[in-house]
């Protein structure tokens, strides 16, 4: 079966310096998927070249059989590719609600996402939907980008280190929602560096490490000393 | 215990170089070239000083417009503030002091620098494109301010005396040396002050961007924030080069309405003539660097002499050229050029070398 | 005494002008932080368009205006995704510059086209029929029209800003460009909807301009300097401090020309750099900048 995304020697270059060395990977539909490891090992740079924030060569990323290595951002989302970005980064002069709405402004896909959807995933936005979007906690902040992400019914969601910066409770919390959002199709890459989060919701795992890809597997199948070898080389 | 000493050769000492190979032959070349236009009026016809007193202010008040806007980020569009100004105070030294024209010119100048430094402050609290229409607005209150002046003819402005003109110091000395008339005397000291101006405010400049100064400058052009936080001062870094270069436009200014003998609130403040042409030349000729401005003012120089006859269609070409290369060349002729063919005539950067070469 | 209160009330009036010189302005710096130069000769430019449009068709100005408004709301758009977007970035100078030149290329091709002499919207009656208030005070209709403009216009902008997806996108992208692009916003496309919008604003400008007072291609400068002046010391990011701000240059200038003629303009200026000192932010700041 093709896959739904596909990366076939995704390279990435930030000036002279070169952050992705040939990644070949790919996600099923309805899979959701970890990328783990070290800080700068490449992981937000893959999702940014998905999203179209970095952009390649044409045929180095495949979505549903099309080319759009080389389409701008605004296009994939626009496509159905959505990104939660690293540190949120919700609209300062946007109020809860309206952070919320922006993300369909886009693509107003049908789906299970509506903004009563998100509403229900996340309750505490509701209490909140007319609040500066800046006066909200951390976790409240990644609630609301998780929901900007979602509420285009994307087919596919990137997330970026959701768990950076928040405390464990409210990490688990955030988790809690994963399992409801795969349950609705959508698929899902997720970055992280709490492998043990990672591990609990996915489907399957790849490891980066220095801009390569040194594991790939399901995480049932993989044991602690491959994924520590694979995390933090020899 | 690990030995942890290193192990590589590391040089004693290092030294700060500027110095390129070409640059010490241009160095000699322009001391020639600055004799030989030094010495040119001996044998120059009265046309050719004239037009070459128009490049060399032209030349000096680039400069000046260049290190503000391409080395200190302060992108003013006020700059005719302290031309007027110091045109203004020429006269008002001259016909009301009574000093000799050729002091009220240097006095012009530190008047001007006086000025300068309430007009920062209160420019300073923009930023950006905010202070550059801030700058704007305070040329407009000069004007203004000074229009109202009716010991200086008020809107309608006033003329140099021949009793100022012909009194300026060093004209009879010049004509019976070179056996010339009196406006014409006048006019060469009028060009040897010019070609001071020109050269001292080049002079200058390479100075300041030599110096500790000019390293500060250089960090706040790339990064103000990243400047402050090495310890650079900002504020007084800018408003040291704000007051500096005030009191250059100052003098630069009074020279022009010495020899122009005539001023008037609407062309001592001219948008205009102080600083859309000023602005023409640097683009053009490259910011941002010494060199850019003396090609940009033989360029304009040609242009002026030739196109000018064609009225508003010229300075449509003019503002259609300064977008075109603020668009597709940003560095302007004299950045095209060094990058191509390398080339660096007022060497300033600073290059690391040390004692042992690896 | 009454002279002040005259002066005070046509300070206001001449004001909602000047907010509409201004509004402009506002909405292209808040939106994309940029600066134009040729803001004051765009007006002039759209006055030219205005008095061509109303010869042509045979059409009095407000009608013209009407007519001009989508023509113009085309040529912003295209201006900027044309030429302007190319200027936008994290270098101060480009759009500087490039607005600058624009600004010059623009005055002098009116001169061309146009020549020097002095142009009037003629609106007919309304030009001076007047209210009377109370026994020795009477209030210019055109003015009252002009600042009721001023009024509609702000509450226009605050309505497309604050309440449509539009608005929301203009705000989401002036915050953070990269992001919104993560929305699916193409920000060439909605900067030059939003110059268009800008353009739209300064035609309505333009109509009162040349209904209130002669105009000719050299007097851009002085607007885009009364228009910069609003939007400083009404404060950045908010569209009814433009209104405050314009009505205040207003006030100074005709309360400064009841002292002496001459000061007209000075008073204005002085005003602005008053506020500037005292208040660096402007009096009813909003942008986070």
């Amino acid at each position: 079966m093709a896959a739904l995304l596909e990366t076939r020697g995704l390279t990435a270059f930030y000036g002279d310096f070169q952050a992705l060395y040939g990644i070949d990977s790919a996600l099923q539909a309805g899979e959701t998927v970890a990328i783990i490891g070290a800080n700068g090992a490449g992981k937000s740079t893959y999702l940014k070249s998905i999203a179209g924030l970095i952009r390649g060569k044409a045929d180095s990323v495949w979505f549903d059989g099309a080319p759009i290595g080389a389409t701008a951002a605004a296009e994939i989302m626009k496509r159905g590719i959505t990104l939660v970005p690293e540190g949120r980064r919700l609209f300062p002069s946007l109020t809860v609600e309206e952070n919320l709405l922006i993300g369909r402004y886009g693509r107003n896909a049908p789906g299970p996402w509506s903004l009563d959807g998100i509403y229900a995933l996340f309750p505490v936005l509701k209490a909140r939907r007319r609040a500066a979007s800046t006066t909200l906690s951390g976790g409240e902040q990644q609630m609301a980008a998780i929901g900007r992400a979602l509420i285009s019914n994307p087919r596919v969601l990137l997330c970026d280190e959701i768990s950076l910066g928040l405390a464990p409770i409210v990490v688990r919390a955030l988790y809690d929602a994963l399992p409801r959002i795969k349950s609705t199709g959508t698929s899902i890459i997720l970055v992280e560096q709490d492998i043990v989060q990672a591990i609990k919701v996915s489907d399957r795992i790849y490891c980066f490490q220095e801009g390569r890809l040194s594991l790939s597997g399901r995480p049932d199948e993989l044991s602690r000393d491959q994924i520590h070898l694979a995390y933090f080389g020899s | 215990m690990a030995d942890l000493t290193p192990t590589a050769t590391v040089p004693a000492s290092f030294r700060i170089e500027r110095k390129t190979g070409a640059s010490a032959a241009v160095a000699i070349a322009v001391w020639l070239i600055v004799a030989a236009l030094a010495a040119l009026p001996v044998f120059a016809g009265r046309d050719l000083v004239e037009e070459l007193i128009f490049v060399f202010y032209m030349l000096a008040l680039a400069q000046c417009w260049n290190l503000l806007a391409g080395y200190a980020g302060l992108v003013s569009v006020g700059q005719q503030a302290f031309v007027g100004l110091g045109g203004y105070l020429l006269f008002a030294l001259t016909i009301m002091a009574g000093l000799d024209p050729l002091v009220a010119i240097v006095l012009a100048g530190a008047i001007a620098a006086v000025f300068a430094v309430p007009t920062a402050l209160i420019l300073f609290r923009l930023r950006g494109a905010y202070f550059a229409i801030g700058s704007w607005v305070v040329a407009e209150v000069y004007r203004l301010v000074l229009a109202q002046f009716k010991q200086l003819g008020g809107g309608t402005g006033t003329s140099l005396g021949p009793d100022i003109t012909n009194a300026v110091f060093a004209i009879d000395w010049i004509k019976s040396l070179l056996d010339v008339r009196t406006p014409a005397a006048r006019d060469i000291v009028s060009y040897w002050v010019a070609g001071a101006l020109a050269v001292g405010t080049i002079w200058l400049i390479r100075l300041i961007l030599r110096s500790r100064l000019g390293l500060a400058l250089g960090a706040i052009r790339d990064s103000e924030d990243a400047a402050e936080s090495v310890g650079v001062d900002n504020l007084r870094v800018k408003l040291a080069v704000y007051i500096v270069i005030a009191a250059a436009t100052g003098m630069i200014g009074a020279l022009i309405y010495l020899q122009k003998a005539r001023i008037s609130p609407d062309a001592a403040f001219s948008v205009l003539d102080w600083t859309a042409y000023i602005i023409v030349i640097v683009v053009i000729g490259g910011i941002g660097t010494i060199e850019g401005p003396i090609l940009g003012t033989i360029v304009f120089y040609l242009m002026q002499r030739y196109l000018a006859s064609f009225g508003a269609w010229y300075l449509i070409l003019l503002g259609a050229l300064a977008i075109a290369v603020m668009l597709f060349a940003p560095k302007g002729l004299w950045g095209y050029l060094s990058e191509r063919y390398g080339l660096v005539l007022f060497p300033i950067r600073r290059r690391l070398a040390s004692e042992n070469h690896a | 005494m009454i002279v002040w209160v005259d002066a005070l009330i046509e300070g206001i009036l001449l004001g909602g002008l000047y907010a509409l010189f201004a509004a402009g302005l506002s909405l292209i710096f808040g939106i994309m932080r940029l600066v134009n130069l040729a803001h004051g000769d765009l007006i002039v430019l759209a006055a030219f368009v205005i008095l061509t449009v109303a010869a042509w068709l045979g059409l009095d100005p407000f009608a013209a205006t009407l007519a001009a408004l989508p023509m113009m709301f085309v040529a912003g758009f295209a201006l900027q995704y044309l030429l302007l977007d190319r200027t936008l970035g994290r270098d101060l100078l480009p759009p500087l510059l490039v607005t600058f030149g624009l600004s010059i290329i623009i005055e002098n091709g009116l001169l061309e086209i146009f020549s020097a002499d002095s142009r009037r919207l003629h609106a007919g009656a309304i030009e001076t029929a007047s209210i009377l208030i109370s026994r020795d005070i009477s209030i210019g209709v055109a003015p009252l029209i002009v600042l009721g403009s001023a009024v509609a216009v702000i509450l226009g902008l605050n309505l497309v800003f604050y309440r449509t997806a539009l608005g929301r996108a203009f705000r989401a992208t002036s915050d953070d460009l990269e992001i919104a692009q993560l929305m699916g916003i193409d920000h060439p496309r909605i900067f030059s909807v939003a110059m268009g919008l800008a353009f739209v604003v300064v035609t309505i400008a333009a109509l009162y301009l040349g209904m209130r007072a002669n105009f000719d291609p050299t007097i851009g400068p002085g607007r885009l300097l009364y228009a910069f002046e609003a939007v400083i010391v009404g404060g950045l990011g908010s569209f009814w401090g433009t209104l405050a701000g314009g009505v205040i240059i207003g006030v100074a200038q005709t309360v400064g020309a009841q002292i002496n003629p001459e000061w007209q303009i000075l008073a204005g200026h002085v005003a602005f750099l008053v506020v500037l000192v005292l208040r660096p932010r402007g009096l009813f700041p909003r942008a986070i900048d």
